[in-house]
Protein backbone atom coordinates (compact mmCIF):
# COMPACT_ATOMS: atom_id res chain seq x y z
CA UNK A 1 0.00 0.00 0.00
CA UNK A 2 2.84 2.36 0.79
CA UNK A 3 4.35 1.81 -2.61
CA UNK A 4 1.07 2.85 -4.16
CA UNK A 5 1.14 5.97 -2.06
CA UNK A 6 4.37 7.38 -3.42
CA UNK A 7 3.31 10.71 -4.94
CA UNK A 8 4.44 9.94 -8.48
CA UNK A 9 2.89 6.50 -8.41
CA UNK A 10 -0.27 8.07 -7.04
CA UNK A 11 -0.42 10.51 -9.95
CA UNK A 12 -0.02 7.57 -12.31
CA UNK A 13 -2.62 5.23 -10.94
CA UNK A 14 -5.09 7.96 -10.12
CA UNK A 15 -4.88 9.18 -13.71
CA UNK A 16 -5.77 5.70 -14.90
CA UNK A 17 -8.55 5.26 -12.36
CA UNK A 18 -10.23 8.63 -12.80
CA UNK A 19 -12.03 8.07 -16.13
CA UNK A 20 -13.65 4.91 -14.72
CA UNK A 21 -14.69 6.77 -11.58
CA UNK A 22 -16.21 9.59 -13.58
CA UNK A 23 -18.22 7.23 -15.76
CA UNK A 24 -19.35 5.12 -12.81
CA UNK A 25 -20.37 8.23 -10.87
CA UNK A 26 -22.37 9.61 -13.77
CA UNK A 27 -24.17 6.31 -14.36
CA UNK A 28 -24.93 5.64 -10.70
CA UNK A 29 -26.11 9.17 -9.95
CA UNK A 30 -28.17 9.26 -13.12
CA UNK A 31 -29.80 5.88 -12.53
CA UNK A 32 -30.19 6.61 -8.83
CA UNK A 33 -31.97 9.90 -9.42
CA UNK A 34 -34.25 8.32 -12.01
CA UNK A 35 -35.08 5.49 -9.62
CA UNK A 36 -35.65 7.92 -6.77
CA UNK A 37 -37.93 10.28 -8.66
CA UNK A 38 -39.77 7.95 -11.04
CA UNK A 39 -39.52 4.29 -10.09
CA UNK A 40 -39.60 4.22 -6.31
CA UNK A 41 -43.11 4.03 -4.89
CA UNK A 42 -44.65 6.76 -2.74
CA UNK A 43 -44.83 5.85 0.92
CA UNK A 44 -48.26 4.92 2.23
CA UNK A 45 -47.82 7.33 5.13
CA UNK A 46 -45.52 10.02 3.74
CA UNK A 47 -46.61 10.09 0.13
CA UNK A 48 -44.22 11.65 -2.32
CA UNK A 49 -42.28 13.41 0.45
CA UNK A 50 -40.43 10.16 1.02
CA UNK A 51 -38.42 10.91 -2.13
CA UNK A 52 -36.36 13.36 -0.07
CA UNK A 53 -35.00 10.27 1.67
CA UNK A 54 -33.02 9.35 -1.44
CA UNK A 55 -30.99 12.54 -1.06
CA UNK A 56 -31.02 12.88 2.72
CA UNK A 57 -29.96 9.37 3.75
CA UNK A 58 -27.06 8.90 1.32
CA UNK A 59 -25.83 12.39 2.27
CA UNK A 60 -26.03 11.44 5.95
CA UNK A 61 -24.09 8.22 5.36
CA UNK A 62 -21.44 10.14 3.43
CA UNK A 63 -21.18 12.80 6.15
CA UNK A 64 -20.05 10.19 8.66
CA UNK A 65 -18.14 8.08 6.15
CA UNK A 66 -16.01 10.99 4.94
CA UNK A 67 -15.20 11.96 8.52
CA UNK A 68 -14.12 8.39 9.19
CA UNK A 69 -11.88 8.58 6.10
CA UNK A 70 -10.46 11.84 7.44
CA UNK A 71 -9.85 10.38 10.87
CA UNK A 72 -8.13 7.29 9.51
CA UNK A 73 -5.98 9.37 7.14
CA UNK A 74 -5.10 11.62 10.06
CA UNK A 75 -4.05 8.64 12.15
CA UNK A 76 -1.89 7.34 9.29
CA UNK A 77 -0.40 10.81 8.85
CA UNK A 78 0.49 11.10 12.52
CA UNK A 79 1.82 7.57 12.96
CA UNK A 80 3.71 7.06 9.70
CA UNK A 81 4.20 10.72 8.72
CA UNK A 82 2.82 9.93 5.26
CA UNK A 83 2.44 13.09 3.14
CA UNK A 84 -0.37 11.66 1.02
CA UNK A 85 -2.38 10.88 4.15
CA UNK A 86 -2.18 14.55 5.16
CA UNK A 87 -3.36 15.59 1.72
CA UNK A 88 -6.19 13.07 1.70
CA UNK A 89 -7.54 14.31 5.03
CA UNK A 90 -7.27 17.96 4.08
CA UNK A 91 -8.96 17.53 0.72
CA UNK A 92 -11.72 15.29 2.06
CA UNK A 93 -12.88 17.84 4.62
CA UNK A 94 -14.76 20.29 2.33
CA UNK A 95 -16.46 17.32 0.67
CA UNK A 96 -17.59 15.99 4.03
CA UNK A 97 -18.82 19.42 5.05
CA UNK A 98 -20.82 19.62 1.82
CA UNK A 99 -22.49 16.26 2.41
CA UNK A 100 -23.29 17.24 6.01
CA UNK A 101 -24.88 20.47 4.80
CA UNK A 102 -26.99 18.58 2.25
CA UNK A 103 -27.99 16.15 5.02
CA UNK A 104 -29.01 18.92 7.40
CA UNK A 105 -30.94 21.00 4.88
CA UNK A 106 -32.69 18.08 3.18
CA UNK A 107 -33.53 16.66 6.58
CA UNK A 108 -34.96 19.98 7.61
CA UNK A 109 -37.10 20.12 4.45
CA UNK A 110 -38.26 16.56 5.13
CA UNK A 111 -39.01 17.32 8.75
CA UNK A 112 -41.37 20.21 8.09
CA UNK A 113 -44.11 18.23 6.34
CA UNK A 114 -43.49 15.06 8.38
CA UNK A 115 -42.91 16.29 11.93
CA UNK A 116 -44.32 19.79 11.56
CA UNK A 117 -41.03 21.52 12.31
CA UNK A 118 -37.89 22.49 10.39
CA UNK A 119 -35.66 21.68 13.36
CA UNK A 120 -35.72 19.91 16.68
CA UNK A 121 -32.90 19.58 19.20
CA UNK A 122 -32.89 15.83 19.41
CA UNK A 123 -29.74 13.74 19.76
CA UNK A 124 -29.31 12.78 16.10
CA UNK A 125 -29.83 16.27 14.64
CA UNK A 126 -27.66 17.89 17.32
CA UNK A 127 -24.77 15.48 16.85
CA UNK A 128 -24.87 15.93 13.04
CA UNK A 129 -24.86 19.71 13.54
CA UNK A 130 -21.83 19.27 15.81
CA UNK A 131 -20.25 17.18 13.02
CA UNK A 132 -20.78 20.09 10.63
CA UNK A 133 -18.99 22.44 13.01
CA UNK A 134 -16.20 19.92 13.49
CA UNK A 135 -15.67 19.98 9.73
CA UNK A 136 -15.64 23.79 9.67
CA UNK A 137 -13.29 23.90 12.66
CA UNK A 138 -10.94 21.43 10.98
CA UNK A 139 -10.87 23.43 7.75
CA UNK A 140 -10.27 26.66 9.69
CA UNK A 141 -7.49 25.10 11.75
CA UNK A 142 -5.62 23.55 8.82
CA UNK A 143 -5.68 26.86 6.97
CA UNK A 144 -4.72 29.00 9.97
CA UNK A 145 -1.00 28.38 9.83
CA UNK A 146 1.53 29.91 7.50
CA UNK A 147 3.40 26.63 7.38
CA UNK A 148 1.27 23.88 5.81
CA UNK A 149 2.84 21.04 7.82
CA UNK A 150 1.86 22.66 11.12
CA UNK A 151 -1.69 23.04 9.88
CA UNK A 152 -1.88 19.43 8.72
CA UNK A 153 -0.55 18.05 12.01
CA UNK A 154 -2.85 20.18 14.12
CA UNK A 155 -5.78 19.22 11.91
CA UNK A 156 -4.89 15.55 12.23
CA UNK A 157 -5.09 15.74 16.02
CA UNK A 158 -8.38 17.63 15.87
CA UNK A 159 -9.83 15.08 13.45
CA UNK A 160 -8.98 12.26 15.85
CA UNK A 161 -10.37 14.09 18.88
CA UNK A 162 -13.61 14.80 17.03
CA UNK A 163 -13.97 11.18 15.98
CA UNK A 164 -15.69 10.44 19.29
CA UNK A 165 -18.72 12.14 17.72
CA UNK A 166 -19.14 9.38 15.15
CA UNK A 167 -20.43 6.63 17.46
CA UNK A 168 -22.61 9.24 19.13
CA UNK A 169 -24.22 10.06 15.78
CA UNK A 170 -24.71 6.43 14.90
CA UNK A 171 -26.17 5.29 18.19
CA UNK A 172 -27.93 8.50 19.25
CA UNK A 173 -31.24 7.23 17.90
CA UNK A 174 -30.87 4.08 20.02
CA UNK A 175 -29.58 5.66 23.23
CA UNK A 176 -32.06 8.50 23.44
CA UNK A 177 -35.75 8.52 22.77
CA UNK A 178 -35.72 10.97 19.89
CA UNK A 179 -37.91 12.32 17.16
CA UNK A 180 -35.58 11.13 14.42
CA UNK A 181 -36.48 7.63 13.32
CA UNK A 182 -34.25 4.71 14.34
CA UNK A 183 -31.97 2.82 11.97
CA UNK A 184 -33.78 0.92 9.24
CA UNK A 185 -30.86 -0.18 7.08
CA UNK A 186 -27.66 -0.64 9.06
CA UNK A 187 -28.96 -2.66 11.95
CA UNK A 188 -28.58 -6.15 13.44
CA UNK A 189 -31.24 -8.31 11.91
CA UNK A 190 -31.04 -6.66 8.52
CA UNK A 191 -32.88 -3.78 6.92
CA UNK A 192 -36.52 -3.18 7.67
CA UNK A 193 -37.08 -0.97 4.68
CA UNK A 194 -39.00 -2.29 1.67
CA UNK A 195 -36.82 -3.58 -1.22
CA UNK A 196 -38.49 -1.20 -3.69
CA UNK A 197 -37.13 1.62 -1.59
CA UNK A 198 -33.90 -0.04 -0.55
CA UNK A 199 -32.52 -0.40 -4.06
CA UNK A 200 -32.84 3.24 -5.13
CA UNK A 201 -31.34 4.16 -1.78
CA UNK A 202 -28.32 1.90 -2.26
CA UNK A 203 -27.77 3.07 -5.83
CA UNK A 204 -27.83 6.70 -4.73
CA UNK A 205 -25.52 5.90 -1.82
CA UNK A 206 -23.07 4.19 -4.15
CA UNK A 207 -23.34 7.13 -6.54
CA UNK A 208 -22.57 9.59 -3.73
CA UNK A 209 -19.62 7.45 -2.66
CA UNK A 210 -18.14 7.37 -6.14
CA UNK A 211 -18.77 11.10 -6.45
CA UNK A 212 -16.72 11.53 -3.29
CA UNK A 213 -13.93 9.26 -4.54
CA UNK A 214 -13.77 11.05 -7.90
CA UNK A 215 -13.62 14.50 -6.35
CA UNK A 216 -11.14 13.38 -3.70
CA UNK A 217 -8.79 11.98 -6.35
CA UNK A 218 -9.06 15.20 -8.36
CA UNK A 219 -8.44 17.35 -5.30
CA UNK A 220 -5.47 15.26 -4.22
CA UNK A 221 -4.00 15.53 -7.69
CA UNK A 222 -4.48 19.31 -7.54
CA UNK A 223 -2.74 19.43 -4.17
CA UNK A 224 0.19 17.36 -5.43
CA UNK A 225 0.52 19.57 -8.50
CA UNK A 226 0.52 22.63 -6.24
CA UNK A 227 3.26 21.08 -4.13
CA UNK A 228 5.29 20.30 -7.24
CA UNK A 229 4.77 23.87 -8.41
CA UNK A 230 6.03 25.25 -5.10
CA UNK A 231 9.10 23.04 -5.31
CA UNK A 232 9.78 24.15 -8.88
CA UNK A 233 9.42 27.80 -7.97
CA UNK A 234 11.82 27.40 -5.07
CA UNK A 235 14.28 25.65 -7.40
CA UNK A 236 14.00 28.42 -9.93
CA UNK A 237 14.48 31.21 -7.45
CA UNK A 238 17.53 29.43 -6.02
CA UNK A 239 19.03 28.87 -9.48
CA UNK A 240 18.45 32.51 -10.47
CA UNK B 1 -49.20 17.66 -19.61
CA UNK B 2 -51.32 16.44 -16.75
CA UNK B 3 -48.77 13.73 -16.05
CA UNK B 4 -45.92 16.26 -15.89
CA UNK B 5 -47.97 18.52 -13.61
CA UNK B 6 -48.72 15.56 -11.39
CA UNK B 7 -45.05 14.69 -11.22
CA UNK B 8 -43.98 18.27 -10.46
CA UNK B 9 -46.62 18.60 -7.77
CA UNK B 10 -45.13 15.64 -5.86
CA UNK B 11 -48.43 14.89 -4.16
CA UNK B 12 -48.51 18.35 -2.65
CA UNK B 13 -45.02 18.10 -1.20
CA UNK B 14 -43.39 19.99 -4.07
CA UNK B 15 -42.23 22.94 -1.91
CA UNK B 16 -40.17 20.47 0.08
CA UNK B 17 -39.03 17.82 -2.37
CA UNK B 18 -37.81 20.09 -5.16
CA UNK B 19 -35.84 22.52 -2.97
CA UNK B 20 -34.20 19.50 -1.33
CA UNK B 21 -33.03 18.06 -4.65
CA UNK B 22 -32.08 21.49 -6.01
CA UNK B 23 -30.07 22.35 -2.93
CA UNK B 24 -28.23 19.03 -3.17
CA UNK B 25 -27.39 19.73 -6.81
CA UNK B 26 -26.19 23.23 -5.96
CA UNK B 27 -23.97 22.15 -3.05
CA UNK B 28 -22.51 19.05 -4.66
CA UNK B 29 -22.34 20.69 -8.05
CA UNK B 30 -20.62 23.67 -6.49
CA UNK B 31 -17.99 21.40 -4.98
CA UNK B 32 -17.52 19.74 -8.35
CA UNK B 33 -17.12 23.06 -10.15
CA UNK B 34 -14.69 24.41 -7.57
CA UNK B 35 -12.66 21.21 -7.71
CA UNK B 36 -12.46 21.27 -11.50
CA UNK B 37 -11.55 24.96 -11.68
CA UNK B 38 -8.72 24.49 -9.18
CA UNK B 39 -7.56 21.35 -10.97
CA UNK B 40 -7.39 23.01 -14.37
CA UNK B 41 -5.67 26.05 -12.90
CA UNK B 42 -2.98 23.97 -11.19
CA UNK B 43 -2.43 21.93 -14.30
CA UNK B 44 -1.93 25.07 -16.38
CA UNK B 45 0.43 26.62 -13.84
CA UNK B 46 2.46 23.46 -13.50
CA UNK B 47 2.80 23.00 -17.25
CA UNK B 48 3.85 26.63 -17.63
CA UNK B 49 6.46 26.30 -14.89
CA UNK B 50 7.80 23.07 -16.35
CA UNK B 51 8.09 24.68 -19.78
CA UNK B 52 10.01 27.55 -18.24
CA UNK B 53 12.40 25.10 -16.67
CA UNK B 54 13.46 23.73 -20.02
CA UNK C 1 4.27 13.34 42.29
CA UNK C 2 6.40 16.01 43.85
CA UNK C 3 7.38 17.40 40.47
CA UNK C 4 3.72 17.43 39.45
CA UNK C 5 2.73 19.62 42.37
CA UNK C 6 5.78 21.81 41.88
CA UNK C 7 4.55 22.45 38.36
CA UNK C 8 1.02 23.16 39.54
CA UNK C 9 2.37 25.60 42.09
CA UNK C 10 4.50 27.28 39.44
CA UNK C 11 1.54 27.76 37.12
CA UNK C 12 -0.64 28.93 39.97
CA UNK C 13 1.94 31.45 41.07
CA UNK C 14 2.25 32.73 37.49
CA UNK C 15 -1.52 32.96 37.16
CA UNK C 16 -1.99 34.69 40.48
CA UNK C 17 0.89 37.03 39.85
CA UNK C 18 -0.99 38.25 36.80
CA UNK C 19 -3.79 38.61 39.32
CA UNK C 20 -6.27 39.88 36.82
CA UNK C 21 -7.11 36.50 35.33
CA UNK C 22 -9.47 35.01 37.90
CA UNK C 23 -11.04 38.36 38.65
CA UNK C 24 -11.53 39.07 34.94
CA UNK C 25 -13.13 35.73 34.26
CA UNK C 26 -15.49 36.03 37.20
CA UNK C 27 -16.19 39.64 36.30
CA UNK C 28 -17.12 38.70 32.74
CA UNK C 29 -19.31 35.90 34.08
CA UNK C 30 -21.24 38.17 36.41
CA UNK C 31 -21.58 41.05 33.93
CA UNK C 32 -22.83 38.86 31.10
CA UNK C 33 -25.38 37.13 33.28
CA UNK C 34 -26.60 40.50 34.49
CA UNK C 35 -27.16 41.58 30.90
CA UNK C 36 -29.93 39.06 30.46
CA UNK C 37 -32.55 40.64 32.73
CA UNK C 38 -31.96 43.85 30.82
CA UNK C 39 -32.28 42.02 27.52
CA UNK C 40 -35.23 39.72 28.08
CA UNK C 41 -37.02 41.63 30.81
CA UNK C 42 -36.96 41.14 34.57
CA UNK C 43 -40.06 38.95 35.06
CA UNK C 44 -39.07 36.24 37.52
CA UNK C 45 -40.99 33.45 35.76
CA UNK C 46 -39.18 34.04 32.47
CA UNK C 47 -35.75 34.35 34.09
CA UNK C 48 -36.39 31.27 36.17
CA UNK C 49 -37.08 29.20 33.06
CA UNK C 50 -33.85 30.20 31.34
CA UNK C 51 -31.60 30.64 34.38
CA UNK C 52 -29.86 27.27 34.12
CA UNK C 53 -29.08 27.77 30.44
CA UNK C 54 -27.84 31.35 30.89
CA UNK C 55 -25.50 30.45 33.73
CA UNK C 56 -24.03 27.46 31.94
CA UNK C 57 -23.57 29.15 28.56
CA UNK C 58 -21.96 32.17 30.16
CA UNK C 59 -19.69 29.90 32.23
CA UNK C 60 -18.60 28.22 29.00
CA UNK C 61 -17.78 31.55 27.40
CA UNK C 62 -15.98 32.76 30.51
CA UNK C 63 -13.86 29.60 30.59
CA UNK C 64 -12.96 30.18 26.92
CA UNK C 65 -11.61 33.64 27.72
CA UNK C 66 -8.51 32.53 29.54
CA UNK C 67 -7.72 29.43 27.47
CA UNK C 68 -5.69 31.19 24.81
CA UNK C 69 -3.01 32.06 27.32
CA UNK C 70 -2.74 28.53 28.72
CA UNK C 71 0.34 27.61 26.74
CA UNK C 72 0.94 30.90 24.94
CA UNK C 73 3.45 32.29 27.41
CA UNK C 74 5.64 29.21 27.39
CA UNK C 75 5.35 28.91 23.60
CA UNK C 76 6.39 32.48 22.92
CA UNK C 77 9.40 32.67 25.20
CA UNK C 78 10.66 29.27 24.09
CA UNK C 79 10.31 27.54 27.43
CA UNK C 80 7.88 25.03 25.90
CA UNK C 81 10.77 23.17 24.31
CA UNK C 82 12.46 22.96 27.69
CA UNK C 83 9.29 21.67 29.32
CA UNK C 84 9.06 18.89 26.75
CA UNK C 85 12.57 17.77 27.68
CA UNK C 86 11.83 17.63 31.41
CA UNK C 87 11.85 14.20 33.09
CA UNK C 88 8.23 14.78 34.09
CA UNK C 89 6.10 13.44 31.19
CA UNK C 90 4.48 16.11 29.04
CA UNK C 91 1.10 14.49 29.65
CA UNK C 92 1.48 15.07 33.40
CA UNK C 93 2.52 18.65 32.74
CA UNK C 94 -0.65 19.16 30.72
CA UNK C 95 -2.69 17.87 33.66
CA UNK C 96 -0.81 20.22 35.95
CA UNK C 97 -1.57 23.17 33.69
CA UNK C 98 -5.23 22.19 33.47
CA UNK C 99 -5.47 21.89 37.24
CA UNK C 100 -3.94 25.31 37.71
CA UNK C 101 -6.26 26.75 35.07
CA UNK C 102 -9.29 25.23 36.75
CA UNK C 103 -8.29 26.49 40.19
CA UNK C 104 -8.09 29.98 38.77
CA UNK C 105 -11.16 29.97 36.51
CA UNK C 106 -13.50 26.98 36.91
CA UNK C 107 -13.46 26.93 40.69
CA UNK C 108 -14.23 30.65 41.12
CA UNK C 109 -16.99 30.28 38.52
CA UNK C 110 -18.51 27.38 40.46
CA UNK C 111 -18.40 29.37 43.69
CA UNK C 112 -19.99 32.47 42.15
CA UNK C 113 -22.71 30.54 40.31
CA UNK C 114 -25.18 30.34 43.23
CA UNK C 115 -25.07 34.11 43.61
CA UNK C 116 -26.02 34.50 39.96
CA UNK C 117 -28.68 31.82 40.31
CA UNK C 118 -30.16 34.03 43.00
CA UNK C 119 -30.24 37.01 40.64
CA UNK C 120 -32.00 34.91 38.02
CA UNK C 121 -34.54 33.47 40.43
CA UNK C 122 -33.42 29.91 39.86
CA UNK C 123 -35.64 27.44 41.70
CA UNK C 124 -34.08 26.59 45.06
CA UNK C 125 -34.16 22.88 44.28
CA UNK C 126 -31.75 23.47 41.44
CA UNK C 127 -28.88 24.87 43.48
CA UNK C 128 -27.18 21.60 44.48
CA UNK C 129 -27.41 20.29 40.92
CA UNK C 130 -25.95 23.59 39.70
CA UNK C 131 -23.01 23.47 42.09
CA UNK C 132 -22.29 19.81 41.57
CA UNK C 133 -22.73 20.05 37.83
CA UNK C 134 -20.35 22.96 37.57
CA UNK C 135 -17.86 21.32 39.92
CA UNK C 136 -17.80 18.32 37.57
CA UNK C 137 -18.18 20.23 34.33
CA UNK C 138 -15.71 23.10 34.67
CA UNK C 139 -12.68 20.77 34.93
CA UNK C 140 -13.87 19.16 31.69
CA UNK C 141 -13.96 22.63 30.14
CA UNK C 142 -10.37 23.26 31.22
CA UNK C 143 -9.26 19.89 29.87
CA UNK C 144 -10.99 20.13 26.49
CA UNK C 145 -9.88 23.72 26.24
CA UNK C 146 -6.28 22.66 26.71
CA UNK C 147 -6.47 20.59 23.50
CA UNK C 148 -7.81 23.58 21.63
CA UNK C 149 -5.21 25.90 23.14
CA UNK C 150 -2.39 23.53 22.21
CA UNK C 151 -3.66 23.12 18.64
CA UNK C 152 -3.95 26.87 18.07
CA UNK C 153 -0.43 27.81 19.15
CA UNK C 154 1.05 29.99 16.46
CA UNK C 155 -2.12 30.09 14.41
CA UNK C 156 -3.51 33.22 12.86
CA UNK C 157 -6.46 34.65 14.80
CA UNK C 158 -5.90 31.97 17.40
CA UNK C 159 -8.49 33.38 19.80
CA UNK C 160 -11.49 33.05 17.52
CA UNK C 161 -10.21 29.80 16.06
CA UNK C 162 -9.94 28.40 19.58
CA UNK C 163 -13.59 29.18 20.25
CA UNK C 164 -14.66 27.61 16.94
CA UNK C 165 -12.79 24.41 17.79
CA UNK C 166 -13.67 24.11 21.44
CA UNK C 167 -17.34 25.13 21.58
CA UNK C 168 -18.62 22.08 19.63
CA UNK C 169 -16.70 19.87 22.05
CA UNK C 170 -18.28 21.72 24.98
CA UNK C 171 -21.83 21.01 23.88
CA UNK C 172 -22.27 17.64 25.68
CA UNK C 173 -21.07 19.21 28.96
CA UNK C 174 -23.57 22.02 28.49
CA UNK C 175 -26.39 19.63 27.68
CA UNK C 176 -25.88 17.45 30.73
CA UNK C 177 -25.12 20.36 33.04
CA UNK C 178 -28.38 22.10 32.25
CA UNK C 179 -30.34 18.84 32.12
CA UNK C 180 -29.15 18.01 35.65
CA UNK C 181 -30.58 21.26 37.02
CA UNK C 182 -33.87 20.95 35.19
CA UNK C 183 -34.23 17.30 36.19
CA UNK C 184 -33.71 18.15 39.83
CA UNK C 185 -36.25 20.96 39.68
CA UNK C 186 -38.86 18.84 37.95
CA UNK C 187 -38.41 16.08 40.52
CA UNK C 188 -36.85 13.49 38.22
CA UNK C 189 -33.47 13.65 39.95
CA UNK C 190 -30.17 14.94 38.69
CA UNK C 191 -28.24 11.74 39.36
CA UNK C 192 -28.15 10.24 35.83
CA UNK C 193 -26.96 13.51 34.33
CA UNK C 194 -24.39 14.11 37.04
CA UNK C 195 -23.12 10.58 36.62
CA UNK C 196 -22.73 11.18 32.90
CA UNK C 197 -20.81 14.36 33.63
CA UNK C 198 -18.59 12.40 36.01
CA UNK C 199 -18.01 9.81 33.30
CA UNK C 200 -17.09 12.55 30.82
CA UNK C 201 -14.66 13.96 33.37
CA UNK C 202 -12.98 10.61 33.87
CA UNK C 203 -12.76 10.11 30.10
CA UNK C 204 -11.31 13.57 29.64
CA UNK C 205 -8.76 13.06 32.42
CA UNK C 206 -7.65 9.84 30.77
CA UNK C 207 -7.50 10.97 27.14
CA UNK C 208 -6.93 14.72 27.00
CA UNK C 209 -3.33 14.70 28.30
CA UNK C 210 -2.26 12.53 25.39
CA UNK C 211 -4.06 14.58 22.76
CA UNK C 212 -2.84 17.89 24.19
CA UNK C 213 0.73 16.64 24.64
CA UNK C 214 0.72 15.45 21.02
CA UNK C 215 -0.49 18.85 19.92
CA UNK C 216 2.20 20.59 22.00
CA UNK C 217 4.94 18.40 20.54
CA UNK C 218 3.94 19.16 16.96
CA UNK C 219 3.75 22.85 17.83
CA UNK C 220 7.46 23.03 18.54
CA UNK C 221 8.68 20.84 15.71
Amino acid sequence: MFRLANPNRFMNWSAKLLPWCVVATAILLGVGTWLALFVAPPDYQQGEAVRIMYVHVPAAWMASFVYAVMAISSAVALIWRHPLADIAAKEAAPLGAGFTLVCLVSGSLWGKPMWGTYWVWDARLTSVLVLFFLYLGYIALVNAFDEPTRGNRAGAILALVGAVNLPIIKFSVDWWNTLHQPASVFRLGGPTIAPSMLWPLLVMALGFTLFFVTLLLLRMRSALMAAKLRALRIQQSVAA
Amino acid sequence: MAAVDHFLAMGGYAPFVWPAYTMAVIVLGGLLVQTLITYKKRKRELQAAEKQRR
Amino acid sequence: MNKFFLLVMRDLRLALRQGGDAAMVVGFFVLTVILFPFGVGPEPELLQRIAAGIIWVTALLAALLSLERLFQGDYEDGSLETLILLPLPLEAQVLAKCLAHWLVTGLPLTLVAPLLALLLHLDVDGYPALMLGMALGTPILSLLGAIGAALCLGARRGGVLLSLLVLPLYIPVLIFGVAAIEAEISGLGARPHLLLLAALLVLALALVPFAAAGALRQAVE
